[in-house]
């Protein structure tokens, strides 16, 4: 499987301030792409940067084999965290307007917007002005907009702030559906939990570099800690956590249950196996609770960013 | 991809479409003609207000001089003293009492005419009775010098000095007073076109940041391009404004002065009939024929080309600084601290137009500033009437335009830049780093 983009050794400095340092990244055809890092660590100049808003001041970036170009405008498309819509324009001309500006000619814009009006049950709004629309509805023009023109490489910036639960399942079905039409995804936010669920691969960039990246799977495998939690009820209470402690690095653990067994984090060095732990606590009393804890995309966010 | 055309189209739409465009379009005109109608209408009740002026003649030489007109009627007193007169007068509420002395002599006479009034009386009032008076006690006094009057009315001599230049070139007063309009005509409109559009194109690149849909855009078109089509779109919803104001501002014109005009064509009839009384009618028709001599005179099609260039320059150039605003600010409010070295040199050109120019049109001043590009349109298209050298204006045109390009080329940079910043109000040095990005 190829790359649909590659960034290389991208730089860009704003004045003095260094916005983005030597970042390379690869995205796969056909993958869902998370681009992470804190605010303000350069991920929106590098998405500008992709979209030709702003030009970078050394590297390159290759789009589909070729050096990213003017005529590669309509291959992307993109919904930036800071959008909007002209207030006082109705909704079809002004998607109408905008599809056109992305190379569709006004036959095939008109066609395809009523398939995804219909399709978003929204066709009613053809002629409503957008200050008539909540702002989700707003949201959801503005996705079909992002859509509309049947980009290779789709870019979402944030794409789900503004909508309630419903809507953004809509809109997060719809995006797992384009992925498995041939697009492919470069998603950015700070939500961790919709990074889990859609993201194939992931690269994080904190203060103008690249820190991180890869298959999400892969980090998580390189970031976990042999470490279990344990739930247990003990045959003989006496001195069960002072033979555990002794044995193995433990500390208290808390999650959720509804008995009032005894919870704890067991960290694995290298010697022993999950086997061995689990061996010796099936002598020790009634096991309830044993999981391998792998890190989230959360903790591994906050863990490389405060390491750095 | 050229989306120009698509930009410059909706722009376009939109400007025309939007409800303050259309009520302002149709309103402007209506209010200003009503405006003009409501000031013409209530100076001419002013001027209809009746006078009652009481004259006490002492010297008996004057009533003959007096006579009632539509709007002052003179009652004579006689048979009384001055202070029974004053107390008279003020009793009957009258406008006031012109009092002339007993004298012989025609020079202590002129010397001892007053009126008596509650308030002052009005400047024209005085004035028109004094010129009364004072061309009958000239008659008077020539007479008693015994010199035929009408003689001296015979022997007036009116001078008109033709001027014509060396290559044969003829030219009048009347010539530089059409020029003189024509080239003021030119140069405001440009000022004020300048004014109302670039505010236009500010607000609505103002309108793009403020509605956010500016990153959507650009990650579509080239902001040279929206820039562009920005201006150009405006412009043409000005050009159609305009046109729209010019044939409404007509057709009002024809029906107010229909309606309300016929007394006004009268009263400019009358005063006509006057001037064709006192003066000779052959001297009108001379005048009427300077000016159409004068129209002839102008450098038609110079002026046509001129005023299609340096008008599309001139305008482009600050617009293009105004969309240079528009983007670096958050909204209008912040706009005033840039406002100002923008407006400056267009006020300045428009008073060295209408001072310098006028005086000499060819002078040092006049030729400096029509070559310096943020005034040259103004005071170019002013002097240009006076007759300005083709090399001169290309000169004018050139630097204009290599400006133009070099000012959209900034604008363009700070466009670029400040479409995309929000929450702060940029510095002139800000604006500067910016330029270097």
């Amino acid at each position: 499987m190829g790359y649909l983009l590659e960034v290389h050794d991208v730089s860009k400095k704003f004045g003095d301030f260094t916005a983005l340092n030597k970042v390379s990244i690869a995205v796969p055809k056909g993958s869902v792409f998370g681009l992470l890092g804190p605010n303000g660590a350069g991920k929106t100049t590098l998405i500008r940067i992709i979209n030709q808003i702003t030009m970078p001041d050394q590297g390159g970036v290759i789009l589909d084999s070729e050096a990213l170009q003017p005529k590669h405008i309509k291959d992307i498309g993109y919904l930036p965290e800071e959008r909007g819509l002209y207030k006082s324009m109705k909704v079809g001309e002004q998607a109408l307007y905008l599809a056109q500006l992305k190379g569709l000619s006004k036959q095939e814009a008109k066609k395809r917007l009523k398939y995804w009006f219909e399709r978003l049950e929204i066709g009613d709004w053809w002629n409503k002005k957008i200050q008539e629309l909540s702002k989700g509805m707003a949201q959801k023009i503005q996705f079909v907009v992002t859509v509309l023109h049947e980009p290779k490489l789709l870019i979402f910036d944030e794409p789900f702030s503004g909508f309630d639960p419903i809507n953004a399942n809509i809109i997060k079905d719809e995006i797992i559906r384009l992925k498995n039409n041939g697009a492919t995804v470069i998603f950015s936010t700070h939500r961790m939990e919709s990074v889990e669920e859609l993201c194939d691969h992931i690269a994080l960039i904190h203060q103008s570099n690249k820190i991180l990246d890869g298959k999400l799977i892969d980090i998580k495998k390189a970031f976990k800690t042999n470490t279990f939690e344990i739930g247990i009820n003990p045959f003989q209470e006496n001195g069960f956590e002072n033979e555990l402690i002794s044995r193995f690095k433990t500390s208290k653990a808390n999650y959720k249950s509804i008995g009032d067994e005894l919870k704890y984090n067991v960290k694995l060095s290298d010697s022993d196996s999950a086997n061995d732990l689990l061996n010796f606590l099936m002598t020790k009393g009634d096991v309830c609770h044993f999981v391998e804890q792998v890190p989230s995309a959360n903790d591994i966010f906050i863990q490389s960013v405060k390491s750095n | 991809m050229n989306h120009l055309p698509l930009i410059i189209k909706r722009e376009y739409i939109t400007k025309v479409k939007n409800k303050s465009f259309i009520v302002m379009t149709i309103l402007s005109p209506v209010i200003m003609i009503a405006l003009v109608a409501v000031v013409a209408y209530l100076s001419q009740i002013n001027n209809n207000a009746k006078r009652e002026v009481s004259v006490l003649d002492d010297s008996g030489l004057i009533q003959s001089v007096l006579e009632n007109t539509d709007n002052i009627t003179y009652s004579f007193l006689s048979n009384m003293s001055l202070e029974e007169a004053k107390t008279l007068v003020e009793e009957q509420e009258n406008y006031g009492l012109l009092y002339i002395d007993n004298s012989t002599d025609v020079d202590t006479l002129a010397n001892h005419i007053k009126f008596y009034s509650v308030d002052s009386p009005s400047l024209t009032f005085i004035g028109s009775l004094e010129d009364k008076l004072g061309n009958y006690l000239t008659d008077l006094k020539l007479e008693r010098l015994n010199v035929n009057i009408e003689q001296i009315r015979a022997s007036r001599v009116r001078v008109d000095i033709a001027q014509e230049s060396f290559v044969g070139e003829k030219t009048s007063k009347t010539d530089s007073i059409v020029k003189l309009v024509f080239g003021g005509a030119a140069g405001y409109l440009l000022f004020m076109f300048i004014i109302i559009y670039g505010n236009m194109i500010m607000r609505s690149v103002i309108e793009e940041k403020t509605s956010r849909i500016i990153e959507v855009i650009i990650s579509s078109v080239k902001p040279v391009q929206l820039m562009l089509g920005k201006i150009i779109g405006t412009s043409l919803a000005g050009i159609t404004q305009f046109i729209v104001w010019i044939i409404l501002g007509g057709i009002l014109m024809l029906i107010v002065s229909s309606v309300f005009g016929i007394d006004l064509m009268q009263s400019q009839l009358t005063q006509q009939e006057l001037i064709n009384q006192s003066t000779n009618t052959g001297v009108i028709a001379f005048e009427v024929q300077q000016v159409l001599v004068a129209f002839s005179n102008l450098p038609i099609l110079n002026l046509i080309l001129a005023f299609i260039f340096f008008f599309i320059g001139g305008y482009l150039l600050y617009s293009s600084l105004y969309a240079a605003i528009g983007a670096a600010v958050d909204n209008e409010t912040d706009t005033q601290q840039f406002m100002l070295p923008i407006l400056m040199p267009l006020i300045l050109a428009v008073y060295i137009g209408i001072f310098t120019v006028i005086e000499d049109p060819h002078g040092m001043v006049s030729t400096l500033f029509s070559h310096i590009p943020f005034t040259s349109p103004v005071v170019m298209l002013m002097r240009i009437p006076f007759g300005v050298p083709i090399w001169e204006q290309l000169l004018s045109l050139g630097i204009l335009i290599g400006t133009f390009v070099f000012t959209v080329w900034v604008a363009a940079k700070i466009y670029r830049v400040g479409i995309l910043m929000y929450g702060k109000k940029p510095s002139y040095k800000e604006l500067i780093k910016w330029i270097k990005y």
